[in-house]
């Protein structure tokens, strides 16, 4: 069959899906980021209670104290949805991957100071288990949030934080020639080592928590906002000053990573703290909460970590970060 | 007779080699063509090797590559650094 | 320094994946784990668990943007070169409305709950297999929409999915299937999920499906199909991998397994009632027929499977043998169905021209010419005559599937409707076969609570009690979303574009 197209212009019934234009309003196009998102998830009319928690259905929004009257509010500043996520990431590892190839081929950290690589061994690379963790409290999310804007970003997250635990254990391996040395250390000192106790038992009392957006704001906001500055910005020019620059290569992807996920969290609170006095009320003091508990379990490492300043490395970054949250409307 | 494991793939360009390495390396092996996919049967065992992909292509082949092509397939999994293969113990 | 050691594919998988995790000790492991022991099912050893396609982060990222690149690429020439009116009849794009409204949604309820098992298995291999299946649901669910976008700009029906996916009728069959699933226990889900869905029936869905698109022009669908079917193939080696690792770790597994198995073959294979019409009446030019693909993909493939899963004392899904007696039927009961029921669903029917009946005739020798074909022509005649009809009144569910009571006696007499009662507690529930009847009374507690479309509609919790307020409530749009397709706003446009001779409105299809 012939088709005589060329000369016709084809005008769309519609510009996007019933669920977007509700949202954004009617006959505007859409977005893909917007196509990908909204609307998504089951709302009603839901079969069966879950055997293995009847007192919610499937998807519940009572699932956390939040409230919101719309959960398509948010949205995150980089748009990700799958294509553009794996894109991006894409990216990134084929950066880092080069990165890890040329260290491995010159043999950078062969001319690296013992110590600054037991440094390493000793407060970097325990990180993988932290990183599981966050894995593990992102996944939980995805499991129990609710909408889409927020628990695909979670499902990213999710992954980007196995892949953080990757990238850190690979670090492991090149220390020590590829042995399993150091991670096996690692896990030794995060099990029983009494410097990563507190820390420890911080992450896994979050893994017991009850409302998820406690556990994003314990994780995502609070959690990362301490470690990142701290361990893979702070520590880390710390080891460049004392000849491990090479590190600042290897853990380029954590910082990139971090300094775009930042991004989104901030974005995340300030729209759920202009929601409601009573948002602001509970982020605020899960915020409190999780940011004194955690301080204190990253002062014995930051100690340890830090020559001498530690305690103030911590503490700076504690003030930032509630410096930053305040920003975003909290109250701290 | 053993029962057949199959592998389907897109029948693209990129197969082309792969299709190229199975018919050399698994005698039984049955290829056929449909729309838009190439289905491969074979009794037992059907393996992919990385050195006859290599070959054919010209270009150093992962067989982790194999999943960009693959549409499905059945068996039982074995894959290692230098093939993928599908099989039925029975 | 030493030689730098190197890792191999397997080794190097195990260090990155496994012993990041640990038992925990300042809570206790059955709190951080709290659903992965109820079911009963018996875990001896976690680091059991076979991990099959050994992905790092690192290599999914970049193999995953490959694929998508591809993909994108397809979906924006689609879209810039008018690519629907490539396809062989604005019937086919039927099909498409049905996957939209029916499957698509089902990708986002597995992206979930593949995170539900993520996060709450115990095992750490297990748990990432599981969420790189999450991940990858979530793709499938968001390539579709932006593949069928396009058609959603020019064609009636697939306007509001998910809305739908909620509310409609036929549509509480997937959704009811897959909530069945996830409210269940983790090891019931992925049994269900992913060996009785994914690995025994998924090639159903997808292959001759996807290759019913290419045959019909549609290189869209075709694309997210073949690229989905792609990370298809690591899900279904989850599924095997799964089943495997559960009866090795306990012999008390097999029965409960094999429960499973034999639950949710059931359950998943009436909802591919939808797709065996599909197959069969909405392509214009179909590739394979229900009835062969069955012979193929499930007779002979899941044959070959069982056989080699009878060393763990599994058996083929009960029931096996009536899904496939009922392989002659299914489609042209389901097409019936829905060709009486089109004026409450937000897609088209019609009857096949002359050409599709010839080919019914030769796929289905045994039963097309014998039940169906009769049926079909006086339904033509009744067309031409100006008397095509639609089935006033509600049909009554099965209790179970919670598809219309139409499907027979396909052992015994073909002819005869199935139907099967349970008592509970004082009240009659109906279900429309023994493998629904053997579900309901298996659960009866969780099998009464089932929202049934066509009760809530007497219940007067869908919008009124007239067909129009139903509709209303379904936002499926009078007169554009529904009802025959000749005739319909979708085929008067589409005989725009193909200028084609308005009088000749049965000639295509």
């Amino acid at each position: 069959m012939s088709l005589e197209i060329s000369s016709k212009v084809i005008e769309p019934i519609r510009q996007t899906y019933d669920q977007v234009a509700r949202h954004i309003g009617e006959g505007k196009p859409a977005s893909r980021y917007q196509e990908a998102t909204i609307g998504l998830q089951p709302t009603t009319n839901f079969h069966y209670r879950p055997l293995w928690d009847p007192e919610h259905e499937v998807y519940d929004e009572s699932r956390t104290a939040i409230v919101m009257k719309n959960w398509y509010d948010f949205k995150d500043p980089r748009q990700f949805y799958y294509g553009t996520y794996t894109i991006a990431r894409a990216k990134q590892q084929e950066v880092a991957e080069s990165n890890y190839a040329f260290v491995e081929k010159r043999d950078l950290l062969e001319s690296i100071s013992h110590e600054v690589r037991q440094k390493v061994r000793d407060y970097l690379v325990p990180l993988r288990h932290v990183e599981w963790g966050a894995n593990m409290n992102n996944c939980a999310i995805t499991d129990f949030g609710y909408g889409t804007a927020i628990t695909q970003v979670t499902m990213f997250n999710t992954i980007d934080r196995l892949g953080l635990a990757q990238y850190i254990s690979r670090i492991g391996l090149m220390v020590d020639g590829n042995e399993t040395t150091s991670l096996e250390s690692a896990k030794e000192a995060w099990l029983n080592n009494e410097l990563w106790q507190g820390l420890r038992h911080a992450v896994e009392d979050t893994f017991v928590l009850d409302d998820w957006f406690e556990i994003m704001v314990a994780q995502n906001i609070v959690m990362d906002g301490l470690i990142y500055p701290l361990m893979f910005e702070r520590f880390i020019d710390e080891l460049s000053h004392e000849g491990g620059a090479t590190f600042a290569m290897l853990t380029e992807f954590m910082t990139d990573w971090y300094a775009e996920t930042i991004r989104w969290t901030n974005a995340l609170i300030k729209v759920t703290a202009s929601e409601s006095d009573a948002n602001i009320k509970l982020l605020s003091e899960w915020t409190i909460k999780w940011s004194d508990r955690l301080t204190e379990a990253l002062m014995p490492i930051g100690k340890a970590a830090f020559a001498g300043d530690g305690d103030v490395a911590v503490n700076e970054v504690k003030q930032q970060l509630l410096e930053r949250l305040s920003k975003q409307g909290l109250d701290l | 007779m053993a029962d057949n494991v199959f592998l389907i793939l897109q029948d693209n360009e990129d197969a082309r080699p792969i299709i190229e390495a199975i018919e050399q390396d698994n005698q039984d092996a049955t290829i056929d063509y449909q729309p838009g996919m190439v289905r491969i049967e074979c009794p037992g065992r059907l393996v992919v090797n990385r050195d006859s992909v290599t070959e054919f292509r010209g270009q150093d082949w992962d067989p982790m590559e194999l999943q960009l092509n693959l549409v499905s397939l059945s068996g039982n999994i074995d894959e290692d650094d230098d093939y993928f293969a599908l099989s039925w113990s029975s | 320094m030493a030689v730098k050691k190197k890792l191999n594919m397997r080794k190097r998988y195990e260090v990155l994946t496994r012993g990041m995790g640990w038992d925990t000790t300042y809570q206790p492991m059955d709190k951080v784990f709290p659903y992965d022991k109820f079911e009963g099912i018996k875990i001896k050893d976690w680091s059991g668990w076979e991990d099959p396609f050994r992905l790092t982060v690192d290599s999914y990222w970049k193999y995953q943007a490959e694929k998508e690149k591809k993909l994108y690429a397809i979906i924006d020439s689609f879209a810039q070169n008018n690519g629907h009116l490539n396809v062989s009849d604005g019937r086919y794009v039927n099909a498409l409305k049905l996957f939209i409204q029916g499957v698509t949604p089902l990708e986002y309820g597995a992206h979930r709950h593949y995170a539900h098992l993520g996060r709450h298995f115990r095992g750490e291999g297990t748990r990432v297999a599981c969420q790189m299946q999450s991940i990858d649901e979530l793709r499938h669910c968001q390539t579709q929409l932006h593949t069928l976008s396009h058609y959603n700009k020019h064609f009636n029906g697939m306007h509001d999915p998910f809305h739908m996916f909620d509310r409609v009728w036929y549509l509480s069959v997937p959704k009811s299937y897959f909530e069945d699933a996830m409210t269940a226990g983790p090891f019931e889900f992925i049994t269900s999920i992913s060996f009785s869905f994914e690995y025994v029936l998924t090639n159903l869905l997808f292959v001759p499906f996807m290759s019913g698109a290419a045959y019909n022009g549609d290189m869209a669908t075709v694309t997210f199909g073949f690229s989905a079917q792609s990370d298809e193939a690591r899900h279904m080696t989850l599924g095997l991998e799964i089943i495997k690792f559960m009866v090795e770790q306990h012999e008390d597994n097999l029965p409960i397994i094999q429960g499973y198995i034999d639950k949710h073959f059931w359950r998943a294979y009436r909802v591919l009632a939808l797709i065996a019409m599909m197959q069969d009446y909405m392509l214009p030019n179909s590739p394979m027929s229900w009835n062969e693909a069955w012979q193929i993909y499930y007779v002979e493939n899941m044959g070959a499977l069982f056989n080699d899963l009878s060393r763990y004392g599994l058996r083929m899904p009960k029931y096996s043998d009536v899904a496939t007696a009922e392989a002659e039927h299914l489609s042209h009961q389901t097409w019936s169905d829905f060709y009486n029921f089109t004026h409450a669903a937000s897609f088209h029917t019609w009857m096949p021209d002359d050409r599709k009946m010839d080919w019914l005739s030769e796929k289905y020798p045994n039963t097309f010419d014998k039940h169906y074909r009769p049926r079909f022509e006086q339904w033509r005649e009744m067309e031409k005559a100006g008397e095509r009809h639609y089935f006033k009144g509600l049909p009554q569910l099965c209790q179970t599937c919670q598809i219309p009571m139409f499907f027979t006696e396909v052992m015994s007499d073909p002819m005869k409707i199935s139907r099967r009662v349970s008592m509970y507690k004082g009240d009659r529930y109906h279900t429309c076969s023994d493998g629904c009847k053997d579900i309901f009374e298996n659960e009866p507690e969780k099998f009464i609570q089932a929202w049934l479309p066509v009760h809530q509609i007497f219940q007067g919790n869908c919008g009124g009690a007239d067909l129009s307020d139903v509709l209303k409530y379904y936002h499926l749009n009078e007169g554009e979303d529904n009802m025959e397709y000749v005739g319909s706003p979708d085929h008067k446009r589409w005989q725009e574009w193909k200028g084609e001779d308005k009088q000749d409105e049965t000639a295509t299809g």
